[in-house]
């Protein structure tokens, strides 16, 4: 009783407070807006820098909300990034950045309250996301981005159904092993380019009395993640591409005899008590160490090498030189064979829209431009982001990390291939996997690993 | 939105929530007939009512509903949910830590709580010393992950340590401990941190009724020659019966629907999930939602034997 | 329905009873029970104190040796630093203030709102009768086991269809997070403070309705002033619970950094991929500021003998 009036009243009193806020607020979602429809005068209308934005018309006073899991201070680039968007077509980029993106998101899209665009940092999300009937098709202008700009295996990660609805973003390469440059030059050691020179190198070094490798996969609730990349790296090497797309698709078991020799492969290396876990305890460590922590033995001199994604590069402390001839550096993780090229593991964000609205499109339109990859680079100093579009210039980008890996996901002989678990089901992709994982990292067989995964696909 | 129009909105907001209030006081305060007293009634609970009717009760309901349905709640599936919960084979461990949690939690953090409020009771240095065990409580989770990190940490002991629990064992000449790793002992390491937070709670709760104990009936005790642990065993802890009660029945369900810890510890690995956990998992990383809904539902009748001790505990209270 | 502060006739039976009070200490207090205290005390504090150590540590410390080290080097002051609360205060482009502002905003109504209906609502539960009366109190109590997490999407859908949510929302999102943080707070707060209020004695109340005193009247005159130590009680862990809260205003606030309280900065404070981690030891101390003012100056309630002595008076 005096709740509802209470509630009125509190209608009243903010109607009466924010009146200006509602009127001046447009809602991005209304669903009734033309899509595409382009009309009156663009602010950007003959400038060289607007050309592909100018056919939407004039959006002055339009408003996009972008929900991603990306926070302070790597936001900033981003909100930057956009500015000649901004300029050139008049509407407004309200920026939401949040850890708690992956639940969040599903929350907001089953309320009926989402943001226009979310950055989807996984394919498998996106499966789901579209299954709810809430993302809306990608519009032809960003499909002709997408099919000049990116390679067909980055289309269909956005795809679903061979529909394009999300045109990919940043990505980032997994397939690294960093190192200590000087350490390495010290006392000799050649970085390995194929495998068993890598083995070879990690005897060489067990024999000094360091232990070669560090790991670390806790991570919270995803703990266990890192060791999945390392499975997939070995896989992808081993098997190649088209077999580990089977396997990613559940089209070969997730125990397949050779998924179980790939990860007895893993085994060699991070189950191996005289190559594990410098700087920190025995095998079992590797469990309880965070991942952010896990290479930092490099810098003590206590272990010498750790496999890692590019984005890695962020968890050195600030002074430390992070270069070809510094403190630390990456190696590309070398190939087991000639059978299949140079393949390449990696991850990355998609954009995926909750409405048509044309200034909603015109956004993604930009965000799928060459365009917008070479001002991101620009607007990103400290380094930390790349992309796979082929129209970004490697020069733009800041850091020698992200050179690195710009060149390789621009190199014609990779093999690239997205991180398996990002595209399986929920269950497996953020559950059994990672736990299993763990499970094996702590003593668990790999068969028994394996076997309880492939029980646990839906 | 100006700090000024914030402040304005929230002072309207309290403005007309006190307004509203106070109308309802002044308009049934003349009321005395029987059935003017019914409507007072209504107009002290219905608020209360209106608001966990929608806020609460119909989700929960929602909750259980869905429990019979299948993931993504289209077909109903019967009882097959609860069928896995029981049939999971690693369901016995999440059930024995949950049990070890609920019985473990509520009665340590009471029982330091309770002994803390009558030690410093009237010492110099109250304020503080309550100051320093509500601490743990005021922090947010984030903090208390870190600060626990930095208690149990391994390294082998030919490392430097960075956790002090084994900085510790290290220098006492000991071989230094997985303290997150090691079942069944690492749930008690996690179940550390929870008790840690909630003695605070139980401290100040138990703190509060202690100084509500009417003086006479200490200044009889003493007279009487009672003092120390006596006094403590007869005159503080039944005095306070009540309290204790409520305290032990809000930590027990609040430890009952607690994952955080869990969550940010260990992620459910090493053995150590607990319900509200794998409810969350299943919820927000699986998106099973038949599944995930039909772990509440089974925690909502966990809490059943806890409502039934607190009834006949007011039974037995109003047959004084 | 402000609570109202101890009165004089409080605070002159406190003085009276010092004598009493201190023959109870002596009876109580012995080198063993003073001791246990300490020690009590010492293992609480430690974990915290460690934290806030390692918050004026350099990352590149933090990382490699333990907090007390930086005690047990040569040079125990050089290496201490500033760094990480300027990373806190100073590492967003949005003010930190504004985030402050924020929280102080959602918390203040937050806690006056539930506390006052659960005020009322436990005072009707304790000392009013009407049909079903136990039978509510239990439910009520009992749904204290319902989870955030699954109400949050059937009451923001609530919400959004009510165009209650959203951007376009009305005062920002800030009615959504006062109304959640109110709806959630009620069970515990009613269970509560209907233990303190059916302590009271009963011939109190009775005497007052026989001098005819309405419910009115014995609520507003009798119970509020009475429940004081209880209400400040509640209001410590409401407060608290609402300034720690990340989940409520994530979820109800629609998202707009408007409307962000502190919690929403101090998440990302470790950012994505959370290799700033140990900023989160600054940030930490940095919220706790504030509920630990509001614990100190709520602890005045917390007189003894204000329920004995109104009882004898």
């Amino acid at each position: 009783m005096r709740s509802r009036k209470t509630r009125r009243g509190m209608a009243v009193t903010a109607a009466l407070v924010s009146a200006g806020l509602v009127l001046a607020g447009c809602g991005g979602s209304d669903d009734d807006k033309g899509s595409g429809e382009a009309s009156g005068k663009s602010p950007g209308e003959g400038k060289a820098e607007c050309a592909q934005l100018t056919q939407f018309g004039d959006l002055s006073g339009k408003d996009v909300t972008v929900y991603t899991s990306i926070v302070a201070p790597e936001d900033k680039p981003h909100i930057d990034s956009w500015k000649v968007f901004e300029d050139c077509t008049g509407a407004d980029v309200k920026y939401e950045g949040s850890k708690e993106f992956e639940t969040q998101l599903q929350v907001r899209v089953q309320s009926g309250n989402p943001p226009d665009i979310a950055y989807i940092p996984q394919p498998g999300l996106l499966q789901t996301l579209v299954g709810t009937g809430k993302v809306v098709e990608a519009p032809d202008t960003v499909a002709a981005n997408v099919d000049k700009w990116f390679g067909e295996d980055w289309r269909s990660y956005g795809s679903v159904d061979g529909k394009l609805y999300a045109a990919p973003l940043g990505a980032n390469v997994k397939s690294f092993v960093w190192y200590s440059p000087k350490m390495f030059a010290d006392n000799g050691w050649e970085i390995p380019t194929t495998w068993d020179d890598m083995l070879a190198l990690s005897d060489t070094i067990a024999a000094t009395g360091i232990k070669p490798w560090c790991a670390g996969i806790e991570s919270g609730e995803a703990t266990g993640w890192p060791a999945t990349d390392w499975l997939e790296d070995v896989l992808l090497r081993s098997v190649g591409p088209d077999v580990y797309d089977q396997w990613v698709a559940h089209e070969i078991p997730f125990n397949d005899p050779k998924v179980v020799e790939s990860l007895d492969n893993v085994g060699a290396i991070l189950k191996n008590d005289k190559y594990v876990n410098g700087g920190i305890g025995d095998v079992s460590s590797i469990a309880t160490t965070a991942f952010q922590d896990g290479g930092l033995p490099i810098l003590e001199g206590k272990c010498a090498m750790h496999r890692q994604a590019s984005f890695y590069a962020a968890n050195w402390d600030e002074g430390t030189d992070v270069s070809e001839n510094g403190q630390v550096f990456a190696f590309y993780l070398p190939p087991m064979g000639d059978e299949f090229g140079s393949p390449v593991l990696g991850g990355g964000e998609f954009v995926a829209a909750f409405s048509d609205a044309p200034e909603v499109q015109a956004f993604q339109t930009y965000l799928s431009s060459d365009q917008w990859a070479n001002e991101k680079a620009k607007a990103t100093p400290n380094g930390g982001w790349v992309s796979a579009n082929t129209g970004l210039d490697i020069a733009n980008l800041a850091s020698p990390v992200d050179k690195l890996s710009g060149e390789i996901l621009q190199n014609p002989d990779a093999v690239f291939r997205f991180d398996g678990s990002d595209m399986m089901p929920g269950e497996v992709g953020a559950g059994s996997f990672w736990k299993e994982m763990t499970n094996w990292i702590t003593g668990e067989s790999t068969q028994d690993a394996l076997d309880n995964i492939e029980a646990s696909w839906p | 939105m100006s700090t000024g129009e914030k402040f304005i909105q929230m002072l309207i907001a309290i403005a007309v929530f006190f307004a509203v209030v106070a109308i309802i006081l002044l308009l049934t305060q003349r009321l005395r007939s029987r059935r003017g007293e019914l409507i007072q009634s209504a107009a002290f609970i219905l608020p209360a009512i209106i608001l966990i009717g929608v806020g609460l009760l119909y989700p929960a309901v929602t909750t259980i509903y869905q429990s019979f349905f299948d993931r993504t709640g289209d077909a109903a599936v019967g009882f097959d949910n609860y069928k896995t919960i029981f049939t999971d084979s690693d369901q016995l461990l999440v059930l024995r830590n949950t049990a070890a949690w609920v019985l473990l939690v509520p009665i340590l953090s009471t029982f330091i709580g309770l002994v803390y409020a009558v030690l410093v009771d009237r010492s110099r240095f109250e304020k503080v010393a309550k100051a320093l065990i509500f601490l743990p409580m005021a922090i947010s989770l984030v903090g208390a992950s870190i600060i626990w990190k930095f208690v149990y940490d391994y390294r082998d002991s030919s490392n430097t340590q960075i956790g002090i629990a084994n900085a510790i064992l290290k220098g006492l000449g000991f071989d230094t401990y997985k303290f997150i790793l090691n079942d069944p002992w690492n749930t008690v390491f996690l179940i550390i941190v929870m008790i840690w937070v909630q003695a605070g709670f139980a401290m100040t709760i138990l703190s509060a009724s202690i100084k509500a104990i009417p003086d006479d009936i200490i200044e009889a005790a003493t007279l009487d020659g009672v003092g120390g642990l006596k006094m403590f065993r007869y005159i503080t802890v039944p005095s306070i019966r009540p309290s204790l009660i409520v305290v032990l029945t809000t930590i027990s369900i609040t430890t009952l629907k607690a994952f955080d810890i869990v969550r940010t510890m260990t992620g459910g690995n090493f053995d150590t999930s607990v319900l509200a956990y794998q409810f969350y998992r299943e919820y927000f990383n699986s998106a099973n939602q038949g599944l995930a809904t039909a772990i509440a539902s089974l925690i909502f009748l966990l809490v059943m034997p806890i409502v039934i001790y607190n009834v006949r505990q007011m039974r037995k209270l109003e047959a004084r | 329905m402000t609570t109202a502060v101890p009165d004089e006739k409080g605070v002159e039976a406190l003085v009276a009873q010092e004598p009493v009070a201190a023959t109870a200490k002596r009876a109580l207090s012995s080198p063993w029970a003073s001791l246990t205290a300490i020690i009590i005390a010492v293992v609480w504090t430690l974990p915290t104190f460690g934290l806030l150590v390692t918050s004026f540590r350099p990352e590149g410390d933090i990382k490699t040796s333990g907090w007390w080290s930086a005690f047990i080097t040569s040079t125990p002051w050089k290496n201490w630093t500033l760094a990480n609360y300027d990373q806190v205060l100073n590492g967003s482009d949005t003010n930190l203030s504004t985030y402050f502002i924020n929280s102080i905003i959602i918390t203040v109504p937050s806690v006056l709102i539930p506390i006052s209906i659960a005020v009322m609502a436990a005072y009707a539960f304790a000392w009013m009768k009407f049909p079903g009366r136990d039978f509510l109190f239990v439910a009520v109590f009992a749904l204290q086991i319902v989870p955030i997490q699954v109400t949050m999407i059937p009451l923001l859908k609530l919400y959004v269809n009510q165009g209650f949510a959203g951007s376009e929302a009305p005062g920002g999102g800030f009615y959504t997070i006062w109304l959640s943080h109110s709806i959630f707070a009620l069970p515990l707060a009613i269970y509560l403070l209907h233990n303190f209020m059916s302590q009271i004695p009963g011939e109190l109340i009775e005497s007052a309705r026989v001098d005819g005193a309405a419910h009115v009247q014995i609520f507003t005159r009798i119970m509020l002033p009475l429940m004081a130590p209880a209400i400040a009680a509640f209001g410590i862990f409401q407060f608290l619970w609402v300034w720690n809260d990340l989940l409520v205003a994530l979820v109800f606030g629609g998202g707009s950094l408007e409307v962000s309280p502190l919690t929403v900065r101090l998440a990302e404070l470790s950012g994505t991929r959370g290799n700033d981690w140990f900023l989160l030891s600054a940030g930490a101390f940095v919220s706790l500021i504030v509920p630990l003012i509001v614990f100190l100056s709520l602890q005045r309630y917390f007189v003894r003998g204000l329920l004995a002595g109104s009882v004898k008076g």
